[in-house]
Order: structure tokens, then C-alpha cells, then sequence
């Protein structure tokens, strides 16, 4: 069975600056690849590259086995950007029309798919208000559901909860989620890690247009730190102490008898074990990158 | 703090690049076109272009003829070439195409016969036919004739005159005769001296009532109830024709900037498929505009659609489909909708001023009026004009609809290249 994405050797140099350097990665069946990454890091464009509407400089990607920018790749494609690309004094049932015929969509099938997405992004009820009168959550709704009309079997969402409040983003996981048991294939861009580690089967950090990790979460956190954690130990005067652990279970209990021992008194203490968001600052850094 | 806010809007303004063109170059712009319209003519009128047909072939005629080829205020041409004499029927056929706003006709008997004061019978009859576009030419030309007869047939007007005296007073004697006789052939010498050398540029002024009759006759639009309003109605719907067109096309640049313009060239739709798309959209209600224009002038001026309206519809499909590819052109040459905006007002405007869509191009000096032809506005208001105005049948228009249609797809042409930079990076 072909790969729904795979991608080889990608390069993609905007005059003497690469803006991708040599990307390869394969996206499985209904599987959803988070794309972490710092700003700048290649991230839309690696997305923009699979879309086609930008043209590499070297390298290989296939959707399906079709070459990207074919017509055939394009039908197995939906493409959920990071802006709310939508028609603003349109209500929501005709931007969806719009996208949709725009797809391929006709008849009976648009009418279909215009009723599935609405029901799916939880808009029904709103579907013949303008666009412009709706919160931001539901634009974002809105926003996936315009790019998914058509079926497609790889979904590429840039940053799809950016600017949504903790209930319209909840909801938006739950699509996810419905597209994953549907046994779509997803690459998910975001900044924001507890979404990563939530949703996504395995992560690729990229930097510096490079992938310098990809995996699962807990092996990543291996490869990174091993079983190192980090200790907190808060005093009654207020004074704390950090210990990087690699052995929680017995240098716990060593520290908290060496605290006994010289009659310190002890009012907090945390293990905290790293995770995505400590691999992703391990990996590139605490430097701003703007 | 005052100052301080002034400041910033100077800072804002030097770095707004639309704003200082529409605050320093369109105005310049506006100024150097209307000098060039009004400033040129140095307190007076171009020389009027005139067609004279000398029918007559008289000694009086072809004297009376190189007077008026003499008077600066006209430009007298007797044939469409330096081969062809024009004829009374050719002469009308090219008032009524618009080559010439006035033709002159001398015809037969003139010479016998050629003073013919107002309140006297007698007198030949001059035929001025008039362009009723331009309303003042004919009566320029009417009071140019005159002077010119004055000056070229001074003895024809003695000799007239004597009739009358002999008339009134019951006869001259044979003395009397013999010294006006004299008198009226060195009037005569005097006169053919005096119209071999050219004149000095005369001021046009009113008719100044007449020692030669004439009749003045509209050639075109004799039948309009309301001159020159489908004129204004082309010029005017020209002009907001491209302003809808740059709005139109302008859409695409709020898609680049909303992702709208991403997902839809990642879709089926490919970027000659959407600017096609934009084109119809725009050319459509660019047509819908001027057909509004049309109705309500047919409604509220009598301007007469419906008896052209194939004229109108030919006419006003090509009209609309030149100006959406200079708002797709416009567009996609500009990176914001502000740069948009302040290049569609210098652009729009310029060629409006330029190809007659504020002041009617005949008014305007002759370098401008050819100037004018780089603009599709001369072409799309010659079209209108030709249909509306001179009631020419639609193959007349051939020319207009050829330069529309190249026009449109000349733009087309520059607007696909210039989206390229929106297609792939």
C-alpha cells in the first residue's frame, strides 16, 4: 500500500537561504504527525511544499503515490490554513458551497457535504449567518470544515486553534479525533505542546529546516533525557532546591533523609518528568528566535 | 504635543507611498492634462476644421473659396485627400462620421448671385451643415463666412449695393453707371491682392449677421431629444466602469492576504481557471453597470436604447471586458489594497481625463485628441458616440470593438503574468 505522504531529500532555498534542508519523513495511514517547531523553522513551508504552491528546490513528495501538484494528489489533499480563508459576508452554508464546488463538488453530493460539515463542525444551526458575524472558535470551525468537503485522505491543518478559547478548542480536538477513527492521515502544526501530546502518534520537530527529532512522545523524552526528571524541594523559609534525577524512586528518598538529617524542614516537594515541551526546548533552545 | 502629532503623520505619510501619490502626483497629473486642454488655446479657439465644396466654379466662388482657405480661424479642406475633391454628399458623410464638425457647400449660381442680404431677396444660399455635438462651430464658421465675404468680394457687395440704389432712386445715370462700374473693379483688384496673402489668426466670434444667406442644417443629431447626453452617459459610465473593475480585481488581493487565495489554488482551481473567473465576474457587472447607466438615461434623458440596442449591447460587452482586464492588470500589479487603491485613481483618472470621459475629446487641442487614442475610454466613448450619437449601424464600430477586444486581452495577458507571483514561490 502506497504511503498517504512521503517525503524525500527536501529542499527548498529562497536565494541563498534554505528555508528547508533535506526533509524526509512518510505519514502512515490514519495517522496524525504533529509538526513542532520554533517560528521560522521551515514548518509552513514543508506544508506549503506537500499543497504545492511551493516548488521545491530538490526532493521528492508523493501523496498516495501521485506526484505532488497533480491533479490526483490535489483531490486526496485537504488543506486547512492557518488564516480563516473564508468569505466573510458569505454565510456559512455558501462558503462551504463555494469550497466545495471548487473540489469538484456538485448536486446532490455538495448538498450532502454541506450538511455533513456543518453537523461536524457543530454549525447547523448557524449556517445561514454571515460568516463575519461569528466568534472566532466557530470561524475556525468553519475553517476546517471548508477544506474537508471533498473526502480527503490526508488533512494538512496549520495551527488550527490559534485565537480559540479552552471550548472551541476542545471541540476542535474532538474533529481530530473523528477524522483519526475514520482512518485519515493527518499532519498537524502547532506551537502549543499539550495539543501535540494529545492528539498526535508521533511528533517531528523541525529547525533551522532540518528535522532533528521524530517519533512517539515517550521516546523522544527517552532519547532526550532518559529517566532524568527534575526534583523540587521547597523549604519552610521559602528557599527551594532543584535535583536532576535519574533514579526518582531512590533519590527521593535520599534527599528527603539528608533534609531530615540536618533538620531541614521541608514544605513542598515535586518530581516533575520531562516531556514534549522540555524535549522541544532541549532540542531547540531557549534563545528568541524573532 | 500638538506638534508631535503632526510629526507622526508625517512619518505615517512618508512611509505610505499610495498617499503621497494621491496627495502630490495625481493632482499634478489632473493639472498638467486639463493645462494641456484649456491652458493651450492662449485666449482663443483652435482653427476650425472645415470641409468646402465649391459647386459653383465661379470667378466670385474660387475668390470667396481662397479667402476662407486664407481666414486663420479656419482650416479649409476640399477633399477627404489631396487627390479627391470632396462633393455635397461626400462632405455630409463625413460630418455625419464625425472627421469634420462642419462642412461648407458654395453651390451653383453663387458667383451670379453671391450677396443676398437677410431682408433682401436674392442671394445664393450657402449650406453650412453642422455636427450638433459641437454647437458652437457652426456658428463660428457662419460669422467667419461673412468676414471673409466682406474681404474677398468687396465688389461684389458694391454691385449689389448700386442695385439697390438704382432701384430706390429710379435710375443712375450713364456717368454715375460708368464711376461706380470703375469703382467696383478696383474694389475687385484690390480684393484679389488682399486674399493672396494670408490672414492674421482671427478670434472666432458670433455670427455677425449676414451680407452672404446661409443655412445652417444638423447633419447629426437632428432627431436627438437630448444632445449629447449618451455622450455623457458613455463617457461617465466608462469612467466608473473601471473603477468597478479595479474593485473586482482587487478581491484577489484581500484572498492572497487571507489564505483565501491559497485554498483555492490548492483545490481543482487552477490560476488561469480563477483570473477567467474574475474577468467574467468583473466584465458581467461592468455590463450591468452600464446597462443601468443607459436605462435610466433612457428613462430620465431620452437617450434612445432601445432603438440601438444591439449597437449598445456589442458596444457595452466589449467596453466591460477592456476594463476588467485593466482592473485584473491593475490588481495584480499591486501588492496591497492600498497601493491598489492610489494607482486606480492616477490610472483611472488620467485616462478618463485623456480619452474624453470628463471633457469631451473635440474640445480638446488636436495633439491631445491623439494623444487620447492610447486610452480605451477614446475607443469605448467613439463606439458609444458612432451608435448613440451619429445613429451609425453596428458594423460601423468594427474598429472600436477590435481595439476593446485586443485591449482586453492584452490585460489579461499582463495580469496572468503578473500572477504568477501569487501561484507558486
Amino acid at each position: 500500500m502506497t504511503a498517504p505522504l512521503w517525503i524525500d531529500s527536501l529542499v527548498k532555498s529562497y536565494g541563498e537561504r534554505p528555508a528547508l534542508a533535506g526533509v524526509s519523513l512518510e505519514v502512515a495511514e490514519g495517522e496524525i504527525l504533529g509538526l513542532l517547531g520554533p517560528n521560522g523553522a521551515g514548518k509552513t513551508t514543508l506544508i506549503r511544499c506537500v499543497v504545492g504552491r511551493v516548488i521545491p528546490t530538490a526532493g521528492t513528495i508523493s501523496v498516495f503515490g501521485d506526484p505532488v501538484g497533480s491533479p490526483a494528489a490535489r483531490a486526496h489533499i485537504g488543506y486547512i490554513p492557518q488564516e480563516i480563508a473564508l468569505y466573510g459576508r458569505l454565510t456559512a452554508a455558501e462558503n462551504l458551497g463555494v469550497f466545495g464546488r471548487y473540489s469538484g463538488l456538485e448536486g446532490g453530493g455538495l448538498r450532502h457535504s454541506i450538511q455533513a460539515s456543518l453537523e461536524w463542525s457543530g454549525l447547523t444551526e448557524r449556517a445561514k449567518d454571515p460568516v463575519m458575524s461569528f466568534s472566532g472558535g466557530m470561524k475556525r470551525r468553519l475553517n476546517m470544515a471548508a477544506g474537508l468537503l471533498h473526502g480527503p485522505r490526508l488533512i494538512l491543518l496549520d495551527e488550527p486553534t490559534t485565537g480559540v478559547d479552552p471550548q472551541s478548542r476542545q471541540r476542535i480536538y474532538a474533529m481530530v479525533e473523528q477524522l483519526r477513527a475514520q482512518g485519515v492521515s493527518v499532519i498537524y502544526t502547532t506551537h502549543y505542546m499539550e495539543e501535540a501530546e494529545r492528539l498526535c502518534d508521533r511528533v517531528a520537530i523541525i529547525d533551522h529546516g532540518k528535522i532533528i527529532a521524530m517519533g512517539r512522545q515517550a521516546d523522544l523524552v527517552r532519547q532526550s533525557f532518559g529517566t532524568q526528571g527534575e526534583l523540587v524541594l521547597l523549604c519552610d523559609n521559602g528557599v527551594s532546591h532543584k535535583y536532576t534525577v535519574t533514579d526518582p524512586a531512590t533519590e527521593i528518598a535520599k534527599i528527603l533523609n539528608k533534609a531530615r538529617a540536618e533538620s531541614i524542614p521541608v514544605r513542598d516537594l515535586t518530581f516533575k518528568a520531562p516531556n514534549l515541551e522540555s524535549v522541544f526546548l532541549h532540542l531547540t533552545g531557549r534563545e528568541l528566535r524573532e | 504635543m500638538i506638534l508631535d502629532i503632526i510629526r507622526t503623520g508625517f512619518l505615517n505619510l512618508r512611509r505610505d507611498r499610495g498617499a503621497v501619490m494621491l496627495s502630490f502626483i495625481v493632482p499634478i497629473a489632473f493639472f498638467t492634462i486639463f493645462a494641456g486642454i484649456f491652458g493651450s488655446r492662449r485666449g482663443g479657439t483652435d482653427p476650425i476644421r472645415i470641409a468646402l465644396v465649391d459647386e459653383d466654379r465661379s470667378e466670385v466662388s474660387r475668390q470667396f473659396v481662397d479667402a476662407l482657405k486664407a481666414e486663420g480661424g479656419l482650416r479649409v479642406q476640399t477633399g477627404p485627400d489631396t487627390l479627391t475633391l470632396y462633393t455635397a454628399a461626400s462632405a455630409e458623410a463625413a460630418v455625419r462620421a464625425g472627421d469634420l464638425p462642419v462642412a461648407v457647400i458654395v453651390p451653383k449660381g453663387f458667383g451670379e448671385n453671391p450677396i443676398g442680404f437677410e431682408d433682401e431677396p436674392g442671394g445664393t444660399r450657402l449650406r453650412i451643415l453642422n455636427d450638433s455635438s459641437d454647437p458652437i462651430a457652426a456658428q463660428v464658421v457662419y460669422g467667419l463666412i461673412q468676414k471673409s465675404a466682406m474681404v474677398s468680394m468687396p465688389d461684389a457687395m458694391a454691385a449689389e449695393g448700386t442695385k439697390i440704389v438704382d432701384r430706390a432712386t429710379g435710375g443712375l445715370t450713364a456717368a454715375q453707371r460708368a464711376t461706380m462700374d470703375s469703382s467696383i473693379a478696383a474694389l475687385r483688384a484690390y480684393a484679389k491682392e488682399k486674399c493672396s496673402k494670408p490672414a492674421v489668426q482671427t478670434h472666432s466670434g458670433g455670427p455677425s449677421g449676414g451680407i452672404v444667406a446661409a443655412d445652417i442644417r444638423d447633419v447629426v443629431g437632428e432627431n436627438q431629444k437630448s444632445p449629447l447626453v449618451a455622450f455623457y452617459a458613455a463617457g461617465i459610465g466608462v469612467m466608473f466602469l473601471l473603477f468597478t473593475a479595479s474593485a473586482a480585481g482587487g478581491a484577489m488581493l484581500d484572498e492572497a492576504d487571507n489564505g483565501t487565495l491559497d485554498r483555492i489554488l490548492s483545490s481543482r482551481v487552477t490560476m488561469t481557471t480563477l483570473l477567467l473567473g474574475k474577468l467574467g465576474y468583473a466584465a458581467l457587472l461592468g455590463f450591468l453597470q452600464l446597462s443601468v447607466m443607459f436605462l435610466w438615461g433612457a428613462f430620465a434623458f431620452h437617450v434612445e436604447l432601445f432603438r440601438h440596442l444591439g449597437g449598445f449591447l456589442v458596444m457595452a460587452t466589449v467596453t466591460s471586458l477592456a476594463s476588467s482586464g485593466l482592473g485584473l492588470a491593475l490588481a495584480a500589479s499591486c501588492k496591497t489594497r492600498a497601493q491598489l487603491s492610489s494607482l486606480t485613481t492616477l490610472v483611472v483618472l488620467t485616462m478618463s481625463a485623456l480619452g474624453g470621459s470628463m471633457v469631451p475629446r473635440f474640445i480638446m487641442p488636436e495633439f491631445l485628441q491623439k494623444i487620447g487614442f492610447v486610452t480605451f475610454n477614446a475607443w469605448a466613448i467613439d463606439g458609444f458616440t458612432k451608435i448613440f450619437w451619429r445613429e451609425e449601424p453596428v458594423t460601423h464600430v468594427w474598429l472600436q470593438v477590435l481595439v476593446l477586444l485586443g485591449a482586453a486581452v492584452v490585460f489579461f495577458a499582463i495580469a496572468r503574468r503578473l500572477a504568477r507571483r501569487w501561484e507558486v514561490s
